[in-house]
């Protein structure tokens, strides 16, 4: 039975069939072609590099989703739903070549054995993932998915072309047509037509089949318009993103002329790659549900920052031109999106690491910041900061002389790597070295430095701050002049490896600044440590026992995929570590990242992302210890101690601490 | 409106600061410098002042360490000229640093119109000979107000509000040319990035100003520098912050104020 | 004989500034080492009753005219140079402070005398002065030397004790006329803070806040520590700058002076702009994270910490012990 055989007044079913086709892909492709004629307006980025390397992150992504399996509830259910897409897709592309060109001497697909199995399983599969997906949406939904008419009307949709083919493999079987075998659940549904005759139950299964058509068709030309674009853009998301080709952590401008890194203020000023994003997001809200900024109540919601400049970037480039000008133009930054969110960032990665569809959130973000730092709209604390950074070298405003006064209070003679070699040149940090809250863990990890032999240096007044939050925070000038000016110290220095007390130091030297990775290797303290223990250069006086927590650093965690070796650490003292539930690459920033540290609360907010952390390792119940590893962590966990009134539950202790204990130093 | 504003290199008091062997100077070992902290809030007030009322914002400064920056991040910051007097300004003194600048706007690189406002910072940590907007506006025979904080165009003069004690002000009326000495801007000193300074100190100009250093005499010889001796110092209390709250209760009971 | 001295009295709003008091107390000193004449010179509109407080000079200058309220230097200068002729003056001291701020140094212009700053201390050296003056922000002292006793002196406020210029005499008071001027500097009206708010200078105790708080809410924590003590929360400069607490809260040269009791001075270094506004507060205790701050020198007791934390614990200790 040949569906296409059929005439709608008058008008045979194969010309009914091109028309649809043709207006449909015409649409659809003069709309696609808008879109990416909006994605050249923007700035040029070479993500071609690499192909291989891309075509194989993306096939594991695209196809295998395992991100999307990070939320249980739905991660089977939309595999299903993406799998079931594309085996329609090509039995509904072989059906219209087929409707198209009856005179072809192909088979219909259902009437293919296989391909009807698959058309049947799928359709029953893909309905009881629907069935999910709407009592998510209705019953459970997680708070930040979008629930849009958009999104509920695609699911509708998708339900029809389904039962279509369902019905249509029913009503077939009961017009007795022997083509439909290995249709299990059509053979189900078949008797409860069987009263039908059989012209009828013919006709209808060819109402089906064009029901099917037509909706497809009208999906076609839906589909650059709503939010399903994500089906044809994030794959290309997917393949052309950032951490295939560099790691997470190194936030180099390609092509960026000397430290002119100019930030962006029109959308036109963001690059292709970074627009594509709105057209990639999925609206699903895993970014939202993992940022601490939004949990905190911060204005900052990941998933706007890309829907707004899409919404932007569609208002304002598909506008008729010659209209009212530019006058009433709205302003990326400061109308679509306002200061506030855009400082409310801690850079911690939680949002890129769940993105489904691969989105740079915080590369954008910092895009937009460069721009406010250019003209110099940053808050009176930043700039004095920033002021303090240029003059000193460090954020504290005190002489780089004082740098390494905390060697002289540790009693310790500590080799000057700019004048002796050293083996491990140690590049302490700002916090570690000037905040005096810190200088206690720091003098304890010289001392444990020291009683293991290990050889190591520090280099005194070169040593300026390594620049990670500045750069993130926008100032790329000043970044380079601080890299400029440790490169210089350090090409003085003669080492082997760097090992760094701050991950926030780990990260930038290990990535962004040239050669270390090649040359010497950069390591964390923690890493250090771990391979003293191993290694028995770290005999301990006595097993410490009880049970602590690690926090996850945010910047030795999710960027640089630092888990264990702290862990080995805790646990060779004889501790044991008990794991938050948000553990590892899901643990939750303490808030200082992204320069928040230097900057102050306007807004009322209804929980700090540190306060946060603490109520949950709290809530383990007999862990008396929270341990960190990062200085940073130790300030802003130390104060949300306090603030929530945890003194008597719970104490903060950086990993050198308990070594040291154990070490009896 | 034509405003030039005057910058003062001072020694940047986060470094400790020592006397040097001769008794008379200050140790220049460790010795650094920054812009003058009235002085950046006087340029900030001029850039103001441009941007409000129009005109052109000249920056001028003796030679001394770090002027350099200074006067570039000037520059960065929306100055249209820089000029470096090339007399040395350490051991002039506050009244042969005066004589220097109004010899300067008195040459041919510069020029006195009837809308000519002079910005000094209103003072200096190291004015020990006083205060350098007062001796210029003397030498230039200009009206001058100090502890300015704030300045608006009003037809051919300005309205200024000068601090007084008490968190009081009082507001003048001063007609131009005048010379006003600033200490606290409008608005907080603006921030330029980095970029943008790295970037006119390779486009950007400093002009060097022609001019004979007039007597540089100092008007004061110091006798003898030194570091005061630290006499009454506070009894400080140790301990944990628990105990350290514990004692401070206790001698305000003591002293009977709970 | 040697130059008579010249003290400018300074007034505000109807009441003497302790300033002359303390610059009377030191022109008398200099005086009875070498045998000069002491003269006050008190300018301004509706002060003659103001010229009895005067007493420890030898007489009062006096000019009351309209007009005079906050006088431009157009006309000081010139009068007092006048006055230096009149009196054969050769050493004059005015207050370091922002009301006669830069009239010395114009005047030493005029004059072609010298003019030293910051004067925190004078001793008679034979015929010579010596001047003991604070740079950097007090970090560093300087002496000079008026070889002939002759110069212009700003007066470090506080450097002296009023005391010493206090008197029951009634002096001598000369009418002087005021050498007429078109003054190109008009002074138009006051402008005063917002005084809704709570005036700091009135309290018994006061908590000081600094930057050392490190962010406006931690400003609450010491409105609390102040409520317990029946007090109030003031600041430095750099605080107020922020707009963390309006301008009547600042304590400071171009703030409020303060005498209370108690001083609790949290995060604040004590440059000597904030140290001028409380130094003479009964009790001043400190917390700041820099052992080599300033505010040690001066403080009757010190802690080295951190402000934030110490704040909340305080007012604990202290609800305890009130029961």
């Amino acid at each position: 039975m040949d569906p296409i055989q059929i005439s709608v007044f008058g008008v045979p079913g194969v010309g009914v069939l091109w028309l649809l086709t043709l207006v449909a892909f015409g649409v659809f492709g003069w709309r696609v072609w808008q879109l990416i004629g909006l994605l050249r307006r923007g700035r040029f980025e070479n993500r071609f590099d690499q192909i291989v390397r891309r075509a194989w992150h993306a096939c594991r992504h695209v196809l295998l989703q395992p991100r999307i399996f990070g939320e249980r509830s739905i991660g089977l259910p939309h595999f299903l739903i993406f799998w079931g897409f594309v085996v329609y897709v090509v039995c509904f592309n072989w059906a219209l070549l087929r409707g198209l060109l009856p005179f072809l001497p192909i088979p219909y697909p259902d009437a293919v054995g296989p391909a009807a199995l698959f058309l049947d399983v799928f359709s029953v599969l893909v309905l009881v993932s629907l069935g999910v997906a709407v009592a998510r949406r209705l019953f459970f939904a997680p708070p930040h998915l979008h629930l849009s008419f958009d999104a509920n009307l695609i699911l509708a949709l998708i339900g029809v072309l389904m039962l279509s083919v369902l019905f249509g493999a029913g009503f077939r079987l009961a017009a007795g047509d022997p083509g439909a075998t290995w249709t299990p659940f059509g053979r189900l549904l078949a008797p409860a037509f069987g009263g039908l005759p059989a012209h009828t139950a013919h006709a209808l299964g060819a109402a089906m089949w064009w029901l099917h058509m037509t909706v497809v068709l009208g999906f076609l030309v839906y589909l650059p318009y709503s939010k399903h674009l994500h089906l044809l853009a994030s794959p290309f998301n997917v393949f052309f993103s950032g951490a295939v080709t560099r790691p997470l952590g190194d936030l180099t401008i390609p092509g960026a002329k000397e430290d002119v890194a100019p930030g962006a203020s029109k959308w036109e000023e963001l690059t292709w790659k970074q627009l594509l994003s709105g057209f990639s997001c999925a609206e699903c809200g895993r970014c939202d549900r993992a940022c601490p900024a939004t949990a905190a109540g911060y204005p900052l919601e990941p998933q706007q920052i890309a829907q707004k400049i899409k919404r932007h970037m569609m208002q304002t480039g598909l506008a008729k031109a010659g209209g009212n000008g530019n006058g009433g133009a709205p302003k990326l930054i400061g109308d679509v999106i306002t200061e506030a969110e855009l400082w409310a960032c801690t850079t911690c990665m939680a949002c890129m690491t769940r993105c489904a569809v691969w989105n740079e959130q915080i590369p954008l973000i910092i895009a937009l910041r460069r721009h406010l730092v250019s003209e110099g709209a940053v808050e009176r604390t930043v700039q004095d900061m920033l002021a303090n950074l240029t003059r000193y070298g460090n954020s504290f405003g005190k002489s780089d002389r004082m740098r390494a006064r905390w060697v002289q209070s540790s009693g310790l003679k500590i080799k000057d790597a700019r004048k002796e070699p050293v083996e491990y040149l140690w590049f302490v940090g700002d916090y570690a070295s000037y905040d005096p809250r810190c200088e206690e863990v720091t003098r304890k990890t010289a001392k444990i430095f020291a009683q293991s032999g290990l050889d190591f240096g520090l280099l005194y007044e070169g040593e300026r701050n390594a620049g990670n939050d500045v750069r993130r925070v926008g100032e790329e000038g000043l970044f380079e002049m601080l890299k400029e000016k440790n490169l210089q110290s350090l090409a003085k220095a003669k080492y082997r490896a760097i090992v760094t007390t701050d991950p926030h130091t780990f990260n930038t030297l290990k990535n962004e600044y040239p050669g270390n990775g090649d040359r010497a290797p950069v390591k964390h303290y923690t890493e250090v440590l771990d391979e003293l223990l191993q290694a028995g250069r770290l005999p301990l006086k006595k097993k410490l026992t009880g049970r602590v927590t690690y926090h996850d650093p945010c910047y030795l965690g999710r960027y640089n995929g630092i888990y264990e070796a702290p862990r080995r650490v805790l646990r060779a003292l004889g501790l044991e570590v008990v794991e938050m539930p948000r553990t590892r690459d899901r643990s939750h920033c303490c808030g200082a990242g992204g320069g928040r540290i230097w900057m102050e609360d306007k807004e009322k907010i209804a929980e700090r992302p540190a306060e946060n952390r603490i109520r949950e390792a709290v809530a383990l119940g007999d862990v008396p210890t929270l341990v960190v590893a990062c200085p940073k962590d130790i300030a802003m966990f130390r104060d949300a101690v306090k603030t929530t009134g945890a003194e008597a539950r719970l104490a903060v202790k950086d990993i050198a601490e308990l070594v040291a204990d154990a070490l009896e130093i | 409106m034509n405003l030039y504003v005057l910058l003062k290199m001072v020694p940047d008091t986060v470094e400790e600061l020592n006397v040097a062997s001769d008794d008379k100077s200050l140790d220049a070992e460790f010795l650094r410098f920054k812009l003058n902290d009235p002085d950046e809030h006087a340029l900030e007030q001029a850039l103001l002042l441009k941007e409000k009322a129009g005109g052109k914002v000249t920056v001028v400064a003796l030679d001394a360490p770090e002027v350099d920056d200074a006067l570039f991040t000037a520059l960065a910051k929306g100055a249209d000229r820089a000029v470096k007097i090339p007399v040395e300004q350490a051991g002039l003194g506050t009244v042969a640093t005066a004589r220097l600048f109004a010899a300067f706007l008195a040459s041919g690189g510069s020029e006195i119109t009837p809308d000519t406002l002079v910005l000094p910072g209103s003072q200096a940590i190291d004015d020990l000979e006083g205060e350098v907007a007062a001796f210029l506006g003397e030498a230039l025979g200009l009206p001058y107000v100090g502890v300015v904080s704030s300045v608006a165009p009003a037809g051919g003069k300005v309205v200024v509000l000068k601090e007084f004690s008490g968190g009081m002000r009082g507001e003048f009326e001063v007609a131009l040319p005048a010379v006003l000495g600033i200490q606290s801007a409008e608005k907080p000193p603006r921030y330029v990035p980095v970029a943008k300074v790295r970037a006119v100190m390779k486009s950007g100009k400093i002009e060097s100003a022609d001019i004979a250093p007039p007597d540089p005499a100092r008007a004061l010889a110091v006798e003898r520098m030194y570091k005061p001796e630290v006499a009454g110092r506070a009894q400080m209390l140790e301990g944990t912050p628990e105990d350290v709250a514990t004692r401070i209760a206790g001698l305000l009971a003591e002293r009977g104020i709970i | 004989m040697s130059a008579a001295i010249l003290v400018l009295a300074e007034h505000l709003k109807g009441a003497m500034a302790d300033i002359t008091f303390e610059m009377l107390g030191v022109g008398r000193k200099i005086a009875a080492a070498e045998g000069r004449q002491v003269h006050a010179v008190l300018l301004g509109t509706g002060v003659t009753p103001l010229a009895g407080r005067l007493g420890a000079a030898d007489s009062v200058l006096l000019a009351d005219e309209p007009g005079l309220e906050q006088p431009s230097a157009e006309v000081v200068v010139p009068l007092l140079q006048q006055l230096m002729n009149q009196k054969q003056a050769g050493l004059v001291l005015m207050g370091g402070t922002n009301a006669c701020f830069g009239l010395g140094a114009q005047l030493s212009a005029r004059v072609k005398l010298p003019f030293v700053n910051f004067c925190k201390d004078a001793r008679a050296d034979g015929g010579a002065l010596v001047l003991t003056s604070q740079l950097f922000g007090g970090k560093i002292l300087s002496d000079v030397k008026l070889a002939d006793g002759r110069g212009i002196v700003s007066v470090y406020p506080g450097a002296f004790p009023a005391e010493a210029g206090r008197s029951e005499q009634a002096p001598a008071v000369e009418k002087v006329t005021v050498p007429p001027a078109s003054p190109k500097i008009v002074f138009k009206r006051y402008v005063e803070p917002d005084t809704s708010d709570v005036d700091i200078t009135k309290q018994s105790v006061l908590v000081a806040v600094g930057r050392g708080i490190q962010s406006q809410d931690n400003v609450g924590l010491a409105e609390e520590l102040a409520q317990s003590l029946g007090g109030a929360v003031c600041a430095s400069r750099p605080v107020i700058d922020q707009g963390w607490l309006p301008l009547s809260r600042q304590v400071g040269k171009s703030g409020m002076t303060v005498k209370p009791r108690l001083y609790l001075a949290f995060g604040i270094s004590g440059a000597p702009e904030h140290w001028d506004g409380m130094q003479n507060s009964e009790c001043i205790i400190s917390v700041n994270t820099d052992p080599k701050a300033p505010i040690f020198d001066g403080s009757h007791y010190g802690v080295v910490g951190d402000a934030v934390e110490l704040i909340p614990l305080l007012t604990e200790k202290i609800k305890a012990k009130k029961g």
